[in-house]
């Protein structure tokens, strides 16, 4: 069986893909909505946060990217949810196929189409005054950062995609994590915040992850923060993937 | 890519068990399909067929009891029962995104066979569908979807096949299409276990019949067999008046 996990995984991957090419209108939308949260707080709210930058979509853009991922995730979970109600996991399911490309196959086809969105946002930042003196190697790093995040909230996306009961439910869980870098410093640096909310915003995953990438876009030193993010992501990805997996083994028990 | 062929019967199910929670869904199911025969499952709504049928698919554990699909077990050889085995479930299991030749190549390239092309266009050729192979099957009535589904089940030529359902919601021509497609699935050797609520339908085309209720299976014979069940039918002369099915199909126009 698993010996054609890869060639059923690039077959698998190959048709959501098609799914994706056939509905770009679901990659805009992701890509909608922080895009206009980003010139909202760029042309209307931008002009009165004091961040100590000289440009604040430079600031601003690593939380964005945050918000484009958290919001990308929830179509994962949607076409996973359609996948598993059609009846057409059945079918798969019944066929001699290593079973667990099914599942690879959607976490694939949610890399490609939140790396696209990605694309399209720091296009229209760049548009918009985003400048960075990274490096190769500093953009790298950033990619990597996004790849691992967004892997890591995959996985997180497979486990309500595997057990919701409505369409509403599969994509609501995504909420919660669009709003958790307006508590960070995404949007503001962290020292204005009231103690509590300050040491919240100052200890949960978004404020490490975009500190890592404001850093490598400004062409800084590595510092704690890169090391920090690196192991949330991981964190996150192992439990969300160990998580997935066994919903994955009792949904099929 | 067919499994070996053994000389016990095609599916051999023993004192079968399921529940979900507390309903206890099947109570003990036995019984045992020919090779090449067309079995029906006959039962109410609820009454377990589907459990039946996805628990012989691999696709759910049973709680107890023994089930054996082309001589394989289907808890201890499950890879080897999905190589003898296609499901063509309950609701018409197509990629509704995909055309109906990229759903065939799909289903060819999944189970490892070559020449995804050739196959997918004989395919459409034998079931009608070569004029809206290239059409998107969101855009495909419920029989053509149907059809679609069954010619995907039958790639790879497996040697049994579960039908769950095949003719739930399809107009009267769609019926006498899938009846066709299992016909010639049996005249081919291939063993059919249907699953059904329209009793005229396992009249029409099954060898055997089983009905299962409450659990268990409470009959299970020949059509023959089952009419013996009851007293010895009386002679009475009734006018034979066309049904509303005849009409529909003398006017739309039916082959059969």
């Amino acid at each position: 069986m698993t010996r054609h996990f890869f060639a059923d995984t690039a077959v698998l991957t190959g048709r959501s893909l098609r799914h994706i090419a056939r509905s770009l209108d679901t990659i805009i939308t992701t890509a909608i909505t922080p895009i206009a949260m980003m010139l909202l707080f760029v042309y209307v709210l931008g002009g009165a946060i004091n961040t100590g930058t000289d440009s604040y979509v430079t600031y601003l853009l690593p939380g964005i990217l945050i918000i484009t991922i958290a919001s990308g995730i929830a179509y994962t979970a949607y076409r996973l949810f359609l996948d598993l109600t059609s009846g057409i996991f059945d079918r798969f399911h019944s066929m001699p196929i290593a079973r667990s490309s099914v599942l690879w196959a959607h976490v694939l086809t949610s890399l490609v189409a939140n790396l696209i969105s990605i694309l399209v946002v720091v296009l229209v930042a760049l548009a918009m005054g985003f400048r960075s003196g990274a490096g190769v190697l500093a953009w790298l790093a950033v990619g990597g950062i996004l790849i691992l995040f967004t892997l890591a909230l995959t996985w997180m996306a497979v486990i309500p995609g595997l057990t919701a009961k409505s369409v509403d439910g599969a994509s609501a869980f995504s909420y919660p994590l669009i709003f958790l870098p307006f508590i960070s410093s995404a949007f503001v640096p962290t020292a204005t915040m009231p103690g509590p909310v300050r040491w919240f915003a100052e200890n949960q995953p978004v404020t490490s992850i975009v500190n890592a990438i404001r850093d490598r876009f400004a062409a800084q030193p590595v510092g704690a923060d890169l090391w920090v993010a690196l192991a949330w992501c991981v964190g996150i990805l192992v439990v969300a993937y160990l998580f997935a997996m066994a919903t994955y083994r009792r949904k099929l028990a | 890519m067919t499994a070996t062929p053994t000389q016990a019967p095609a599916i051999h199910v023993q004192g079968l068990e399921k529940s979900y929670g507390k309903v206890e869904v099947l109570q003990g199911v036995d019984f045992d399909v020919a090779r090449g025969s067309i079995f029906a499952l006959l039962g109410s709504n609820g009454a377990g067929k589907t459990t039946v049928v996805k628990i012989l698919s691999t696709l759910l554990k049973a709680d107890a009891g023994t089930a054996g699909v082309n001589g394989f077990d289907v808890a201890t050889q499950a890879a080897d029962v999905r190589q003898s085995i296609s499901l063509t479930g309950q609701f018409a299991a197509v990629d509704e995104i995909l055309t109906g030749r990229e759903n065939l190549v799909l289903v060819v390239r999944l189970r490892h066979l070559s020449d995804a092309g050739t196959i997918a266009d004989d395919l459409l050729e034998r079931f009608g569908l070569t004029e809206a192979a290239m059409r998107k099957v969101s855009k495909y009535s419920g029989g053509m979807r149907r059809r679609l589904d069954i010619a995907m089940s039958l790639i790879g030529n497996p040697p049994v096949i579960f039908l769950d359902e095949p003719t739930t919601g399809l107009d009267p021509q769609g019926r006498l299409d899938v009846w066709q497609a299992v016909r010639d699935l049996a005249a081919s050797g291939t063993t059919v276990l249907l699953t059904t609520q329209y009793l005229d339908e396992a009249e029409q085309l099954a060898n055997r019949i089983a009905i299962l209720h409450g659990g268990r299976i409470i009959v299970d014979g020949t059509l023959g067999e089952l009419k013996q069940l009851l007293p010895p039918a009386k002679i009475e002369y009734v006018e034979k008046q066309p049904t509303l099915e005849d009409v529909f199909l003398a006017i739309v126009g039916s082959e059969s």
